[in-house]
């Protein structure tokens, strides 16, 4: 089910959708387990995702580690083969098609959370920017521009100026931040519709995310670039998101417009998280307990019951939905315009039937 | 008398390109009880510092000034007696507590281990010591037995805090203890420390790139650049008002959610952090700083005070310009 | 003069200069940017040119490069520099029988009277020839198979890297004696039993190596860019990978030397030409280590030690440039 409304007459086609996607992990057992018959369970780590990524805008993808985002992202890039369930491209699913596939991979471009390593050390930030044009056999742009004059405009754009006295250095002659430009400049040679950031300031600097966060948000205001950001930072999607999805074990338990996530959180985890951030004086914050389970081992019901502070603190039974907590899975739910949560004591709180949850994946 | 006084350090490195200056005269003390927060992004010479108070520099390193551990002069110690020093008297918690733990051996040995070389106990009290202490930092006694590769990341941290705690030391650096964890891991990780910190009356200097962990953490904060201190104050008002332009940006990555000011508008600073090697003339911070003047670029200014309890080495404080807190 | 408090200084963030000044505040003229091959050549050039200052601060490199270069010269002016002549014992030039060092003869004479001089001036040739051609097969080969099994995996590298396994323990010295019974002796066989056995060390390092680059982050960037798996070895895999066969090789042609003395040396070589290997082989046959005749066995085999080692020292000297983490403090 979609993630936006659907009676808003206003909102356009989503330039990327993703339906029922299912990315697992095959099991590993020792050999001495292999032999007994023993299988180790798959690891789920995209376990039934829908989304949409509409022009032009900021979707956050937040969660802590292990909680799929990082996949979900390669997987939207190429980079994962998923298991079951599809992802379209403005409209046009993208199966199997190669040319199809092609034309994607030129307009979708990912940006990495390590600049350093996202970068060939042997290759010269002009050959590691032109790679892209190469491989996708542009020579000349259709306004008769000339690669350099292409990969002079994208250091330009993402900042680095005179473009040209960048050319033949290598990343490791340039700071952090100048290496994250590049990555980026590699991705705007393109010209792409969108941009799958993933951590795209974590490993900078602190002072220094603010001018790649702010070149981002520009190239979203000036290009109409739609960005998908995975982040662990609530405070970055508090910067820059428009919407804002946070995902567990796999699952999207909540997404919506970012003020309203961020200050007003629906889902008991994503009050969890909000709870976590540091701030001045705050010492005796309640935390959850222990560490988020495993993708091999996903709990019944609702995956986040074992340690939903609402579960623990009686609320979910006096409400009378314990049972359903513990036993019955469950899908996003509109509970407020435009914002979804998959979490049966707020859908019962608001009035709803808890939304079904996603099909499995096909074997 | 201060736990640790540190007087006028520099640490100057010896590579292939030259002698590099880490650490340019830093002056700094920690009281017992006390959590001093030491600030700073790569390059601005807070490792080096820890490294520096335990001499656990390479050789051929310049180090200079003055190390006092309870009065006693550190950098004078002979090799005996900085090795009794080095855990028992202060210890650390080291930055990428997962790769600082032998995965041959079991934790229980690991922490035991370090009871023992001080000679604090024989094997067997070691190793009741050591369940005592994982009891104290939240994992059951029985885990002693495990291998590192057993513990998720949160439990291995906390492993390395039993290590550094296990020969009662008086002083305890952590160094970015937090890092690289989930911030709901990072959260228990953090109460785990101001309760131990409180419990035993330690005093502690932690260290970290996160300004809002060490706003939490806390009493009192040194913001760090380019191997010089450039702010010092309580923790809170030093947030909330920060007297030096670099303090100031610096909070800025750190915006509050809820904080209108931020939405849509993420703040930074032009350039990178200097290299230890490549420091600018005059203050350090010019080249990047939104409110640089002339004078900047050729007086490198002293701390100055900045009202009670503070310190910053700004041009604009003597001249009772206050530092805009919008971005 | 004060700007304004909340106003940004400068236009373009990146206006700040890079780290390493010396290096890069050279302007790019804009006639330089004339094509992409330029650039690439300059950058070329110029990644030579660090690596070769790099080389020679280490005296360690030097030594051996010099030793290497050495023994290059002799064997190319090897006519120029001795008498070919004195190699033939039916030539009247040559002298007594075992005679030893004089002025006449530099390194005395051998049980033919033969000049041990010219010998080891022309075994030079041999011994760097049969060392370079194994080495190349053994590098070809090695490169191709490690790099396939390293960046495909699966049913292809487990198959491939058995047939390394087998490969690995062939016994070469076996080999190399039914190979020379059946199909005589030469040195081709020579240069082919090297070859096919010293392949299998070359190809465990690339492949390992190149799994370890085909899973960093940038070689991803390349597959989400679209990237067909021709551009990514040939852009990414070969270029990370060439500098450690490289080094690898230097060190396979230092053991392809010894081997191939080895084996002539136990009397497989080509018994028409003459190598230190051949050269050890006939004086310990003639009885000369036992009757002291020193001037027979020094030369050759202080050859083969000291064209090892020069060739050892110059593959370490690379090694540590190649892989930083050698380089000291």
């Amino acid at each position: 089910m979609p993630t936006v409304s659907p009676s808003r007459p206003d909102v356009p086609e989503p330039v990327l959708a993703v339906r029922d996607l299912h990315v697992r992990f095959a099991g590993r057992v020792g050999l001495w387990q292999g032999l007994r018959g023993v299988k180790a369970p798959d690891a789920r780590a995209v376990d039934g995702v829908n989304l949409e990524l509409y022009p032009g805008e900021v979707l956050a993808l937040a969660g802590e580690s292990g909680c799929g985002k990082t996949t979900l992202a390669r997987t939207i890039m190429g980079l994962e083969r998923p298991r079951s369930g599809d992802i379209s491209f403005e409209g046009k699913p993208l199966g199997r098609s190669t040319r199809v596939l092609r034309e994607y991979r030129r307009r979708v471009q990912m940006v990495f959370q390590d600049p350093t390593a996202a970068l060939n050390p042997r290759q010269t930030i002009y050959e590691s920017i032109a790679e892209g044009l190469r491989v996708h056999g542009i020579t000349r742009s259709s306004a008769g521009e000339s690669e350099e004059q292409l990969v002079a405009r994208a250091l330009s754009r993402a900042g680095m100026r005179p473009p040209e006295r960048f050319f033949l250095n290598y990343p490791h002659e340039l700071s952090g931040g100048q290496r994250q430009r590049v990555v980026i400049a590699g991705a705007l040679v393109l010209d792409p519709e969108i941009i799958v950031a993933d951590e795209p300031v974590s490993s900078l600097d602190a002072s220094v995310r603010g001018e790649i966060l702010k070149l981002l948000l520009g190239l979203r205001n000036d290009l109409n670039i739609a960005m998908l950001v995975v982040t662990h930072d609530l405070g970055l999607a508090w910067t820059i998101a428009d919407r804002v999805a946070v995902m567990y074990l796999g699952r999207i338990v909540e997404i919506g417009p970012a003020e309203s996530v961020l200050t007003n959180p629906i889902h008991p985890y994503t009050k969890a998280l909000l709870e976590v951030v540091p701030e001045a004086g705050g010492i005796d914050r309640p935390f959850l307990a222990g560490e988020p389970p495993d993708p091999t081992s996903i709990p019944p019901g609702c995956r986040f019951n074992p340690r939903c502070p609402a579960v623990a603190s009686g609320a979910a039974a006096g409400a009378g939905v314990l049972a359903a907590c513990q036993e019955q899975d469950l899908g996003l739910q509109e509970l407020r315009p435009d914002h979804f949560a998959a979490c049966h004591l707020m859908s019962h709180e608001a009035g709803f039937a808890s939304a079904p949850p996603p099909p499995p994946a096909k074997a | 008398m201060s736990v640790l006084s540190v007087r006028d350090l520099t640490v100057t490195y010896h590579t292939q390109a030259g002698p590099v200056p880490a650490v340019r005269g830093v002056d700094l003390h920690v009281e017992k009880g006390e959590v001093l927060g030491l600030a700073g992004e790569s390059g601005c010479g807070k490792s080096t510092i820890v490294n520096g108070v335990l001499r656990l520099v390479p050789p051929k390193t310049k180090v200079t000034g003055t190390v006092e551990l309870n009065g006693e002069d550190v950098m004078a110690m002979k090799p005996g007696r900085l090795r009794a020093v080095r855990w028992s008297g202060m210890s650390v918690v080291f930055q990428g507590a997962m790769h600082a733990l032998n995965p041959v051996q079991r934790i229980g040995d690991q922490i035991a281990e370090a009871v023992v070389i001080h000679g604090e106990a024989d094997e067997k009290g070691a190793t009741v010591r050591a369940g005592a202490l994982l009891e104290q930092v939240g994992l059951p006694p029985r885990r002693l037995r495990d291998y590192p590769h057993e513990l998720s990341g949160g439990q291995k941290q906390r492993v390395m805090i039993a290590m550094a705690l296990a020969c009662q030391p008086d002083l305890v650096i952590a160094d970015e203890p937090t890092t690289a964890l989930d911030v709901m891991v990072q959260a228990q990780v953090l109460q785990l420390l101001k309760e131990l910190q409180r419990e035993l009356g330690l005093a502690m200097l932690f260290i970290t790139h996160d300004l809002s962990v060490l706003v939490e953490v806390c009493d009192r904060l040194a913001i760090m650049y380019a191997g010089k201190i450039v702010e010092e104050g309580p923790s809170v008002p030093v947030f909330r008002d920060p007297k030096h332009p670099y303090t100031r940006a610096l909070s800025g990555a750190f915006p509050q959610i809820g904080d209108r000011r931020f939405r849509m508008a993420p703040s930074g600073l032009p350039g990178d952090p200097p290299f230890p090697g490549n420091v600018p003339t005059g203050c350090s911070f010019h080249p990047r700083c939104p409110l640089a003047f002339d004078e900047c670029p050729t007086i490198d200014p002293d701390l100055y005070d900045a009202g009670p309890g503070r310190t910053a080495a700004c041009l604009l404080v003597p001249r009772g310009e206050r530092v805009p807190v919008a971005p | 003069m004060r700007p304004d408090t909340l106003g940004p200084r400068s236009e373009g963030p990146g206006e700040t200069p890079p780290v390493d000044e010396a290096l890069t505040t050279e302007e790019v003229p804009p006639e330089r940017l004339a094509s992409a091959r330029t650039i690439a050549w300059a950058r070329r050039r110029r990644a030579f040119g660090r690596m070769a200052k790099t080389y020679r601060k280490s005296p360690m490199g030097m030594w051996g490069l010099a030793i290497l270069i050495l023994f290059v010269l002799v064997a190319i002016f090897a006519p120029v520099i001795s008498n070919k002549e004195t190699m033939d014992p039916t030539c009247e030039c040559t002298g007594a029988p075992l005679e030893p060092p004089s002025r006449e003869f530099w390194f005395g004479t051998d049980n033919l009277g033969r000049s041990v001089y010219t010998q080891t001036v022309w075994g030079a040739r041999i011994s760097l020839t049969v060392g370079l051609a194994a080495t190349l097969i053994s590098m070809v080969i090695g490169a191709l198979i490690g790099i396939a099994a390293g960046y495909y995996g699966g049913w292809l590298e487990t198959g491939l890297m058995r047939l390394t396994d087998w490969f690995l323990v062939l016994p070469w010295l076996a080999l190399a004696i039914v190979l020379a019974s059946v199909l005589g002796r030469s040195l081709a066989i020579i240069i082919l039993v090297i070859g096919i056995t010293s392949w299998p060390s070359t190809a465990r390092i690339v492949r390992a190596q190149a799994l370890s680059v085909k899973t960093r982050p940038y070689v991803e960037r390349s597959r989400g860019l679209g990237a067909s798996n021709w551009h990514l070895i040939s852009r990414h895999i070969l270029p990370n990978v060439g500098p450690l066969i490289f080094a690898n090789t230097i060190l396979t042609v230092a053991i392809a030397i010894l081997s191939e003395s080895t084996l002539a040396f136990l009397g497989l070589g080509d018994p028409l030409s003459v190598s230190w290997g051949t050269m050890l082989d006939f004086a310990f046959s003639a009885g000369a280590a036992s009757t002291g005749k020193w001037w027979w066995l020094l030369p050759p085999g202080l050859a083969i030690v000291l064209i090892v080692l020069a060739f050892t020292m110059c593959g370490f000297a690379l090694d540590e440039i190649l892989n930083p983490r050698l380089r000291e403090r």
